[in-house]
């Protein structure tokens, strides 16, 4: 059986950075299977989780001095939830683990603690005729699994409620912003060439000069909708993603373009505002995909506001930058 | 969550207390803490808290609670990916996530 170390190497933190930054983000997975930590025996809790590095990892690190049992289940290396809500952490996904690592020759006891948050994919209920074990529910977080079983496997409400607190929303942030290098690069090519057009036709000197400041103006929408967005969630007015976005997106832009621009230009500085703010709120819209409380439906509703703001934003925002060229 | 509210009467999510024999399983597994058993049976105390996870429905062994079954994750490119192939009759390419 493999016994894996509690402590993190350096290769494992590498990887973590790997992980959240989004270098080859699909091929973070542990391989599927039993493995110990301390001395397990065959009265050892089994822990089950997903084939995910960065699931496998916060659970192996919360277990210095406990013996214990971890059952990695095949996720095709994806984390607990979004795992259980695609269906690949199912009951059936256990049950199976449990079958080929010979689980019930190696354990005297039938119980399975499973992660709080696969009960989105796995019915603990169904588990016993399909395998021969019990599922219980453990707490949403490995941190507190220490203390679950100290106490005999009892969760408090504390441990049995998700949490979005600061640090869990700054972890989130490289990877919304290195998943953003493709389209932000189409959207440079297109700015700077669109920045060329005015009265003397088209201007490579204008393309460069007008082109920096629309580029500018991205990379403000991007510090506003994927980092002060999230970083700052809870204290921005309004629920929906999209207007919270667009407010940050449009505000960041006025205060760096206010002592320039803005004076000097003002067609100029309303598309630049535009741009910035339609952009940031499409990020922040997106950003619903990675927070643990917004509803689909309610997604899917803000959307139907939110894209029209951003296609209408963005529509007039170039519209605005093409004519100042000529004003 | 208290401290995180999202938008009112959104979410999609229903309970049958007539089928419901009160195992207490949904106030087990709500990460969100909208159950609570009132009488024996399972009660909605914060329907506006529900993030559609589908938790509560997949361990309910009566099939009481219906939560929207489209999947869970909800980015906004994956939700315009699908409408895109709605359109174009396409199958999901799915995000990144």
């Amino acid at each position: 059986m493999p016994l894996v170390d509690t402590a993190l190497a350096w290769r494992d933190n590498l990887g973590t950075i790997g992980a959240r930054s989004g270098f080859c983000r699909s091929n973070y997975r542990a391989i599927p299977g039993l493995y110990g930590v301390g001395q397990p025996g065959p009265d050892s809790p089994v822990l089950v989780t997903a084939n995910y590095k960065l699931s496998f990892d916060a659970l192996r690190r919360q277990l210095p001095g406990i013996d214990a049992w971890i059952l990695v289940v095949d996720t095709r290396g994806i984390n607990v939830w979004c795992a259980a809500g695609k269906k690949t952490f199912s009951t059936a996904e256990v049950a199976y683990q449990v079958k080929i690592s010979r689980l019930a020759e190696i354990v005297r006891h039938r119980q399975l603690i499973l992660p709080q948050l696969a009960a989105v994919g796995v019915a603990a209920g169904r588990l016993r005729k399909a395998c021969g074990f019990d599922g219980v529910f453990g707490p949403i977080r490995a941190q507190d699994l220490p203390a679950y079983l100290h106490r005999g496997r009892q969760a408090d409400e504390t441990m049995r409620t998700v949490t979005f607190g600061a640090g869990e929303r700054a972890v989130l942030i490289p990877v919304e912003i290195c998943l953003l290098w493709k389209p932000f690069l189409a959207a440079t090519v297109v700015l700077v060439l669109i920045s060329g057009i005015g009265p003397d036709i088209y201007s490579l000197s204008a393309a460069g000069v007008r082109g920096i400041q629309a580029i500018t103006a991205s990379l403000l929408a991007v510090l506003a909708g994927a980092v002060l967005t999230p970083l700052l969630l809870p204290w921005i007015p309004g629920r929906q993603f999209w207007l919270k976005g667009a407010l940050v997106g449009g505000l960041t832009a006025m205060a760096a373009l206010l002592p320039t621009t803005w004076a000097a230009d003002l067609p100029a500085a309303t598309a630049l505002v535009l741009w910035a703010a339609s952009v940031a709120s499409y990020l922040a819209m997106n950003f619903t995909g990675s927070t643990p409380y917004t509803s689909l439906s309610g997604v899917g509703l803000e959307m139907r506001r939110g894209l029209v703001f951003q296609l209408g934003g963005t529509t007039l925002a170039l519209g605005l930058w093409i004519w100042s060229a000529f004003a | 969550m208290k401290d995180f509210r999202y938008i009112d009467g959104a979410a999609i999510l229903r309970l049958d207390r007539e089928t419901c024999i009160g195992c207490g399983n949904c106030v087990t597994v709500c990460p969100h803490r909208i159950f609570r058993l009132e009488e024996h049976k399972a009660a909605i105390v914060d329907p506006d808290g529900c993030m559609e996870c589908g938790a509560c429905a997949t361990n309910c062994p009566v099939e009481a609670i219906f939560v929207n079954p489209d999947d869970g994750c909800g980015c906004a490119a994956l939700i315009i990916n699908r409408w895109l192939s709605r359109i174009t009759g396409k199958s999901v390419s799915g995000c990144n996530c």
